[in-house]
């Protein structure tokens, strides 16, 4: 009989009982396969395994100091116990050094009821004045218009700094000084905006409690609402409906459209729109933008432009390959054109009267809306952009009970949306979207099946080669700015080459953008969030009907009613837009 | 060269030098000089007449322990680092980023004889396979590192590091990385993290480094100290080595004396000898015939020796036994005037300075704990603290990260055991006992000593000292007081006095 290459395994013992986990895991793993939670802040697994918190500390026999679970390995024959008194002393005295550095303004703290360190300070029972002393004090960095630092708050555990150095690979924040003294910065103490920060936000969803958050657009939202003169237009990006559900207790992979729509109403909007529709207009336009770089010999591979943040790391990282890059607005962008161009014009209304909000699971799109050649109607195409958690915290001071609110649907003219512009939100989708195009633009019929599993997935990259009729489209999505680096590096040295190319910023893509809810560690350690979020997506396109971008009625109006045809000059000037060539720093 | 007279004071007669053998006898900067005095025979011994696992077995025997602090024994390092895959990547790293306050150990070593630390990291390289080797220095030592520089050439040179050393087939090079003044950079780990060209913070172990150091690849970190005893190890035999010192602790060791006693510097001294013989006949006593209060040994990670403990030997057993630690080798001796408050408070002072702000306990226990002995030498102290600070300085040695942060709470700790009335005496009696900590302090005039001459308010800096309106029976003047309000306590009038009249308390 064959035996299969079982995992090795060691007889180690917790809290007295007997356990056979596989070596080479931690301590940590190993009690969570024992069904002991020991708490965590400074550890993200892959990206931050640091055992600087100490939090997570445990008594292992025959050890003089503690050990961080975190990291300590399992051997044959280990005692390890998590739950004496020296261990629960241990855990509250650390929690109680952190509070004693930590600004406790709790109540009107922004990751109040969702802090990492609130909760664990509930259960170990700490007295938070009991080691209070002399503190910095820090000024906000509130430099750039996508995150504000509050270093008063920070508890040094370098989550931000790891999402930023280990998983993005950018590596703008770190610590600086050292002692007492160390806090998280850039180099040199330079703000976060005069760095090359992309404006991601994967710090912020790292962060566990709140030294760092979105900048906070809200409150010129509910202005503009309350203004009688403006026109006040909101659209949902296709992720937020697969993420926004987390901020009132649905269990993530939860698809809550209907509920957030029907609370977008309730929060005084002129118009509740459907970003995929935008979606499906960028589709158009790229697509047209795809087979013309491909048949009149254009600058390729065509690289996908819908992700600011990627948008901005090329602009800084990769400059020689800006000409690449699809000069399409990115969906957001493009719907707030339409508005205040089209829109504006059919019913009559300013485009300076309008006010476009658009709910979005990105930080970086704060910054887009600020860059030049975004504003088709000579004011800015978009003039709020709110990440989800955002839109969350709005419907909660207004007192709209989410989860009792009934599913409704978005407004015409632009509630539509087709599932390739559904699956924008995850990695590969927008790649898929342009494919389910341009595969039938070429071939001149109907796909049979919609489906491109290859470029599907959380994987970093993604390969694929289409043989389309007689053409040949070689394909590749990348997400997370890292796998941008060895995807574009893989091209820049001819290893690698294609057509088209997508990619996003965040890793999985936006459902795991910086704007979206943020997980506790012990969340995301366990799950994968982006995969669960993603599915969502995938799930609304395969029961749709309408499933392909140039079937959506609403773009094709748009069309027959003001821009003619995909590429034309008139789209042109309202759907696309240019770039620049930045430096590093 | 007639050696007798010098060897005979009593200063060097208690004294065996061998890592400091070569020092101020051969010039560092002349391979040659070196080579006459054996350099490079055990270079030569182990490549030509000994396999690496002979070599290992031969350092182990010796007994040699790790002089940089933790007396992990050497020979068993080198072992843990051996095996592999042959053509394995490894690395030997000598750690000379001393850092202890006044302690010069490895500079007078690497100035003085910087070949016979060169030599034993090409024989370390030999033992474990590895044939690149970095010595981090601390870029304060500019002698140390031109020394080595030319050292390095010179070696290279002669053949001695290179390509196929001895016609062996050995090969082995060494770098200088030098270190930018962070004390942390001396923890092994930091120190790694450093060569890397990262940010000097020290990352957990396991993985040790002989599994996982140098840019992953199995790494064996050595001190400037440990390493001047190998090649004469190599020569003299595991045998020689061993017969010096304890039963646990073998050999020399170096200690840099200073403080309160009569002769300071370098001593090199067998493993075992008492306190009371370093201080008393090598160190030629306190001076001015004061009393011997306590030695701090291990720098700012160590402990204080009592009085009572003044006969103990010398060895790493006993050091940890009374909460103390060797550490590098630092050696400073207190008299009744130190406070040992006040001494915990500066050595704590400096961990607070050096710690990297990695893990929680170090980077806001430290200094929490340092906050706390403010309190107590301000007279603001309450028995509580006490509690708090013994409670706190526990946890900080417990469940720090790194050494650093786990031996930081020692010279508190340390001095909580053995000087615990003094502690008391700052926060019940709000009294200096050694009358050291300047908030605690009165300055008075015992009037009736007052001769009235009024040089101590004219040296006072803050006008602080006045004339009453009392005479003292058989005096002309009236005498003067002090205006504690106004005192700063500099002590100049108590230096003017000539009569004794003015009091510190």
């Amino acid at each position: 009989m064959e035996k299969s290459a079982a995992t090795e395994m060691v007889n180690i013992k917790i809290n007295g009982r007997e356990y056979a986990v596989p070596s080479g895991i931690t301590i940590l793993e190993a009690a969570r396969i024992a069904g002991i939670e020991i708490p965590t802040l400074c550890y993200l697994k892959d990206i931050n395994e640091i055992g600087a918190c100490r939090i997570c500390l445990v008594e292992v026999k025959g050890s003089r100091s503690m050990c961080a679970a975190c990291v300590y390995p399992v051997s044959e024959g280990m005692e390890v116990f998590t739950n004496t008194p020296r261990v629960r002393a241990a855990r509250k005295m650390n929690l109680e050094l952190l509070l004693s550095i930590h600004k406790k303004n709790c109540l009107s703290c922004i990751r109040n009821t969702s802090c990492e360190l609130q909760t664990l300070c509930n259960e170990y029972g700490v007295d938070d004045e009991y080691f209070s002393g002399e503190n910095r004090e820090y000024q906000l960095d509130e430099s750039t218009p996508f995150i504000v630092r509050d270093n008063n708050k920070c508890i040094l555990c370098r989550r931000c700094t790891a999402a930023c150095s280990n998983l993005q690979e950018i590596g703008v924040i770190g610590a600086e000084d050292r002692g007492f003294d160390t806090h998280i910065g850039s180099p040199f103490e330079m703000k976060l905006a005069e760095t090359s920060c992309v404006g991601c936000g994967q710090c912020v969803v790292a962060c566990p409690v709140g030294a760092l958050y979105e900048k906070d657009d809200t409150q010129r939202v509910l202005d503009a609402i309350d203004d009688p003169n403006k026109y006040v237009v909101i659209s949902a990006a296709p992720s937020v409906r697969a993420t926004i559900g987390e901020c009132f207790g649905y269990p993530p992979g939860t698809d809550v459209e209907g509920k957030m729509v029907a609370a977008m109403k309730r929060l005084g909007f002129d118009g509740v729109y459907n970003l995929n529709f935008a979606a499906d207009l960028t589709i158009m336009e790229e697509g047209t933008e795809l087979l013309h770089r491909l048949e009149n010999g254009g600058k390729l591979p065509l690289i996908t432009s819908c992700s600011p943040g990627w948008i901005k790391y090329c602009e800084h990282y990769f400059p020689e390959f800006v000409d690449n890059l699809s000069t399409c607005k990115s969906p957001q962008q493009m719907f707030g054109a339409v508005i205040k161009t089209y829109f504006a014009e059919k019913n009559g209304i300013a485009p300076e009267d309008i006010f476009v909000v658009s709910c979005i699971p990105c930080t970086a799109k704060k910054f887009e809306i600020g860059r030049d050649g975004q504003s088709a109607a000579g004011v800015p195409d978009v003039d709020a952009a709110i990440t989800t958690r955002e839109l969350a915290r709005m419907i909660k001071s207004a007192g709209i009970n989410f989860r009792e609110l009934p599913d409704e649907e978005f407004d015409e003219p632009f509630g539509i949306g087709s599932g390739a512009g559904a699956i924008f939100g995850a990695t590969g989708g927008v790649m898929e979207a342009a494919l389910r195009t341009v595969a039938e633009i070429l071939l001149g019929e109907k796909l049979e099946k919609l489906d491109f599993y290859d470029v599907r997935g959380t994987d970093g990259i993604k390969r694929a080669t289409y043989k389309i009729g007689d053409r040949t489209i070689r394909v590749a999505a990348a997400s997370g700015t890292a796998n941008a680096k060895r995807l574009l590096r893989a091209i820049e040295s001819g290893e690698e080459s294609y057509e088209f190319v997508e990619i996003m910023c965040c890793p999985g893509g936006c459902v795991n953008g910086g704007g979206q809810p943020t997980q506790p560690a012990s969340v995301r350690n366990k799950l994968d969030l982006p995969a669960l979020r993603a599915s969502v997506l995938y799930k609304a396109d395969s029961e749709m009907d309408l499933r392909r971008s140039h079937e959506n009625s609403a773009v094709k109006r748009v069309y027959d009613e003001y821009f003619g045809e995909p590429g034309s000059h008139r789209a042109h000037e309202v759907l696309h837009t240019f770039y620049v060539k930045r430096g590093i720093y | 060269m007639d050696n007798t007279s010098i060897l005979s004071t009593r200063f060097y007669g208690g004294q065996k030098r061998v890592a400091l053998r070569n020092c101020g006898i051969i010039d560092p900067e002349n391979i040659d000089e070196y080579i006459a005095v054996d350099g490079y025979q055990a270079l030569a011994k182990v490549l030509t007449q000994m396999t690496p696992q002979q070599v290992v077995d031969e350092i182990t025997k010796s007994g040699l322990r790790g002089r940089g602090g933790g007396g992990f024994p050497t020979g068993r390092k080198w072992q843990f680092a051996m095996g592999g895959e042959p053509g394995t990547q490894k690395y030997v790293v000598c750690n000379a980023d001393e850092g202890d306050p006044g302690a010069f150990m490895d500079r007078s070593v690497l100035e003085g004889d910087p070949h016979s630390v060169i030599e034993a990291m090409a024989i370390a390289g030999y033992a474990i396979g590895a044939s690149e080797g970095y010595i981090y220095v601390r870029a304060e030592y500019p002698v140390a590192i031109k020394r080595l520089e030319l050292a390095i050439k010179s070696a290279r040179e002669y053949g001695f590091l290179g390509k196929n050393i001895f016609g062996s087939g050995f090969n082995f090079d060494i770098q200088l990385r030098l270190g930018a003044g962070a004390f942390v950079c001396g923890e092994e780990t930091a120190l790694l993290t450093s060569i890397e060209g990262k940010r000097g913070e020290p990352r957990p172990r396991p993985p040790y480094p002989a599994v996982k150091g140098l840019f992953g690849c199995p790494t064996i970190i050595n001190n400037v100290e440990t390493l001047a005893c190998v090649a004469q190890i190599i020569n003299k035999g595991a045998d020689w080595f061993a017969s010096m010192g304890t039963e646990k602790s073998k050999g020399t060791k170096v200690f840099a004396l200073g403080g309160k006693i009569t002769n300071t510097g370098l001593i090199e001294v067998p493993m075992g000898t008492t306190l009371r013989e370093v201080i008393y006949d090598i160190g030629g006593g306190i001076p001015g015939g004061k009393q011997f209060k306590a030695a701090q040994t291990g720098g700012p990670s160590g402990g204080c020796i009592p009085k009572e403990h003044l006969d103990a030997p010398i060895d790493y057993e006993n050091l940890s036994a009374i909460g103390c630690i060797m550490g590098s080798g630092g050696m400073i001796v207190m008299d009744e005037d130190n406070c040992m408050v006040d001494i915990a408070k500066f050595f704590l002072g400096f961990t607070v300075d050096e710690s990297c702000g990695k893990c929680t306990p170090c980077r806001v226990g430290t200094k929490r704990m340092l906050e706390m002995l403010d309190k107590i030498t301000s007279g603001n102290g309450e028995m509580e603290d006490l509690k708090r600070l013994e409670e706190l300085a526990n946890y900080v040695k417990s469940c720090s990260l790194c050494g650093l942060g786990q031996t930081a709470p020692n010279p508190v700790l340390s001095t909580l055991r053995f000087f615990r009335d003094e502690y008391i005496a700052h926060i019940v009696e709000k009294r200096c006992p050694a009358g050291v900590c300047k908030d605690l302090l009165r300055f008075t005039i015992d009037r009736d000593k007052c001769i009235g001459c009024g040089m101590c308010s004219k040296v006072c800096p803050s006008n602080a000292i006045y004339v009453t309106d009392y005479t003292a029976p058989g005096r002309r003047k009236p005498s003067y007081a002090i205006d504690p309000e106004k005192c700063i306590k500099c002590g100049a009038c108590r230096d003017t006095c000539k009569f004794g009249a003015i009091e510190k308390k």
